[in-house]
């Protein structure tokens, strides 16, 4: 190990006391913003909220930008790169979900804490615990709540973002609440699509096999798991929600499937759709009903490479923390920084249970290890310790 | 008085006060102290996110609050543990005081926070409220700050999420809108005007505290309105919408039991103006029913509304004002 990243390590415990003594501030920007409900596409409010909070710690150019993300930059001393860090704004809950947030001494409970409310508060806090280390960046520093993220949103806000900033970006740090030790560097192939069965009005229900939507649609779901699939590379289906019909005793109209392809391959993604689709289409010939296949998002597999010097220097810090780190692939924000070919990583800030619950538990100790990890890892991002040339 | 006018000048919004750094300027330039206080007994769902919000924001952030104090009658559970562990100072009714004979219910713990705290303001909030926010507090000193003839601020709660006429119902609680407004219509219009006159969350200046009563149980919220409207009339009140507040639902009995420690305050109230001539000492027993295999019985409840008196008649307090 470099001896000045080594300098960087043996900051680590002021890092964490500096999050401790930031406890109260961490917490209330946590309650606050999970309490602010933000579905995909109805992220405003929380998009006002982080504005605001950065708009008051100084940072420079807090705007909102025309897909709804929320931006500021501190500022860098040579300001000639820039490193973002992004939290996705939006979460999985409906605005009508009780979003009351519920705090113990030990840990954090309600709808989306740990999936993303701190992985926002911490942006909203991050400029203050910088500031009370005393650190300055080299690089821009872009701290960015994204939009659109999630299902349908399809990263909209961070690809947006990629697609229309024009200067230089060294490394993107995506943060997700849950859990501490995660480290994604590379992103698998992903598809995620939904499959509309539709019986029209003037279906001739007097035909042979006539049974409606549901059925139908388990027919289709049979022929989608028959469909082999290869070891290597590898390769999965996942049939993540399923609704249709209205009644006990109505042949169904409607039902529809969600679902997504992950591979190793783009090739293997690229074959599956194709063979998803002819499926669609064999099934409306067979039926008389409007089969459609929807692809909602594709995502090409890619990243870093485990000796990248961005993942060394993370695994070191994880492991000066005494934290144990988990190398996991992702389908998140990381795949906009991946079709860039800008380094980036996924990091995990506690420990939790319950994801995606509405019960979602969070614990409180851990979040100081979480944040003195991304500080040192900006750090050593900033002094080049991450680059692959340097 | 003409009602109207009152509600038009002496109602507000929480975001009328928004800019907290305006508040602050103007609370240092009047060299105020605010305090707040949140009497608890067994609140450790819900203490926890008020103590770290309102220190986080409004000591930390924006120096708003002086002091926060959690005021508990006892507690069997976490909730003086919890609120110490994010920092508020707590305190035991019993223990402040201990000379004078033990009593035990809110309008106690209010009492005695003019005792234990520092501020020339108190600000008293619930402690189950579960959307808590910082326009609790500043929604409701912020008249106080501004507008120094004031000297009661109360809450109230006006959320419609969607209402399709221009005219709309507002108003209080199942026991305001039975109990208690019939009541101040008949014998105190003025005050009909405060839109939730048993809404726990209050901020009030010490002079105006420290020298009324205080009903232990039910009714001390009716007991000081009548008693600074009796004592300032209605331009020491002013309220402010804090928009939508998020607790426990009550049962129809237990608004009962309420309205009848309600009823027994505004009573003795009316007989010390002289409105009422005196009568009887009343009975404290509130009767409800239950029927238990078909039998029909009465459960009784002991619902005494004793009193401490005003805090500037106290000894102990007058040395402590004093040695200030």
């Amino acid at each position: 190990m470099n001896t000045s990243c080594q300098e960087i390590l043996d900051r680590l415990p002021e890092y964490e006391k500096a999050v401790e003594e930031l406890k109260e501030t961490l917490l209330t920007n946590l309650i606050m913003l999970s309490e602010i409900p933000a579905p995909t596409f109805e992220e405003q409010d929380r998009n006002r909220f982080l504005l605001n909070r950065f708009t008051e710690y100084n940072l420079q150019n807090c705007s909102s930008d025309e897909k709804g993300n929320a931006l500021g930059i501190i500022p860098g001393k040579s300001r000639d790169s820039n490193i973002l860090v992004v939290a996705h704004l939006d979460t999985i809950y409906p605005s009508n979900v009780d979003h009351t947030i519920t705090v113990e001494p030990d840990k954090v409970i309600g709808p989306g804490v740990g999936d993303n409310g701190l992985g926002l508060a911490t942006l909203a806090t991050l400029p203050i615990i910088l500031e009370k280390l005393g650190i300055e960046f080299e690089s821009n520093l872009i701290l960015m709540g994204s939009s659109r993220s999630l299902g349908n949103g399809d990263i909209e806000g961070l690809r947006f973002f990629m697609e229309n900033f024009k200067n230089p970006v060294t490394a993107g740090i995506c943060l997700e609440g849950v859990k501490l030790g995660r480290l994604s560097y590379s992103s698998i192939g992903m598809l995620r699509g939904e499959i509309k069965y539709e019986v029209p009005e003037e279906y001739d229900w007097t035909r042979f096999s006539s049974v409606g939507a549901i059925v139908n649609m388990n027919e289709m779901i049979n022929k989608l798991l028959e469909i082999p699939l290869p070891l290597k590379p590898k390769t999965s289906f996942i049939l993540g929600s399923i609704s249709g019909g209205t009644s006990y005793n109505k042949n169904p109209m409607k039902a529809s499937l969600r679902f997504e392809v992950r591979s190793e391959s783009e090739e293997m993604v690229e074959n599956l759709a194709v063979r998803i689709q002819s499926l669609a289409e064999e099934m409306t010939s067979m039926t008389g009903a409007n089969v459609r296949f929807l692809e909602i998002a594709r995502r090409k597999p890619g990243g870093t490479q485990f000796s990248h010097p961005l993942n060394k220097v993370s695994r070191d810090i994880l492991e000066n923390l005494d934290v144990t780190p988990r190398l996991s692939p992702s389908t998140s924000e990381l795949s906009a920084f991946i079709d860039k070919d800008i380094p980036a990583l996924t990091i995990g800030l506690t420990d939790g249970e319950r994801l995606g619950e509405i019960d979602e538990m969070i614990n409180i100790e851990p979040m100081k290890k979480g944040i003195a990890q991304l500080i040192a890892l900006l750090q050593a991002v900033d002094k080049g310790y991450c680059s692959e040339y340097k | 008085m003409n009602i109207n006018n009152w509600l038009k000048n002496n109602t507000y919004h929480h975001s009328n006060f928004e800019d907290i750094k305006e508040l602050i300027e103007e609370k240092e330039k009047q060299g105020l102290t605010i305090s707040l206080c949140i009497p608890t007994l067994n609140e450790e769902k819900t203490i926890g996110k008020e103590v770290v919000m309102f220190k986080s924001e409004l000591m930390n952030r924006y120096p708003l609050l002086d002091e926060i104090a959690v005021i508990d009658s006892g507690s069997e559970d976490k909730t003086l543990e919890i609120a110490a562990s994010f920092g508020a100072d707590t305190y035991l009714a019993s223990e402040i005081l201990p000379d004078l004979e033990p009593m035990r219910g809110k309008g106690e713990n209010l009492w005695k926070a003019i005792y234990q705290l520092k501020g020339d303001i108190i600000v008293y909030i619930d402690a189950d409220i579960k959307n808590i926010h910082p326009r609790f507090v500043y929604g409701m000193v912020g008249p106080l700050i501004k507008r120094p003839e004031v000297k009661y601020v109360k809450a109230f709660y006006d959320r419609p999420l969607a209402f399709s006429d221009s005219i709309r119902p507002s108003g209080g609680g199942r026991v305001t809108e039975i109990l208690t407004r019939p009541l101040f219509s008949l014998f105190f219009p003025d005050l009909t005007a405060i839109i939730q006159p048993l809404s726990g969350e209050y901020a009030v200046r010490r002079e105006v505290l420290e020298s009324i009563p205080f009903p232990i149980g039910y009714g001390v919220e009716t007991s000081h309105l009548l008693d600074v409207y009796q004592k300032y009339g209605m331009s020491a009140f002013a309220q402010t919408d804090l928009d939508q507040r998020v607790h426990r639902n009550q049962t129809t009995r237990a608004l009962g039991k309420m309205s009848f420690g309600i009823l027994q305050t505004f009573l003795n109230r009316l007989v010390q103006y002289g409105i009422l001539q005196k009568f009887d000492e009343l009975p404290t027993v509130f009767r409800q029913f239950q029927v238990k295999d078909e039998i029909f019985e009465t459960v009784e409840f002991n619902i005494p509304e004793a009193e401490r008196p005003p805090m500037n008649t106290i000894p102990e307090y007058k040395k402590r004002k004093r040695g200030k």
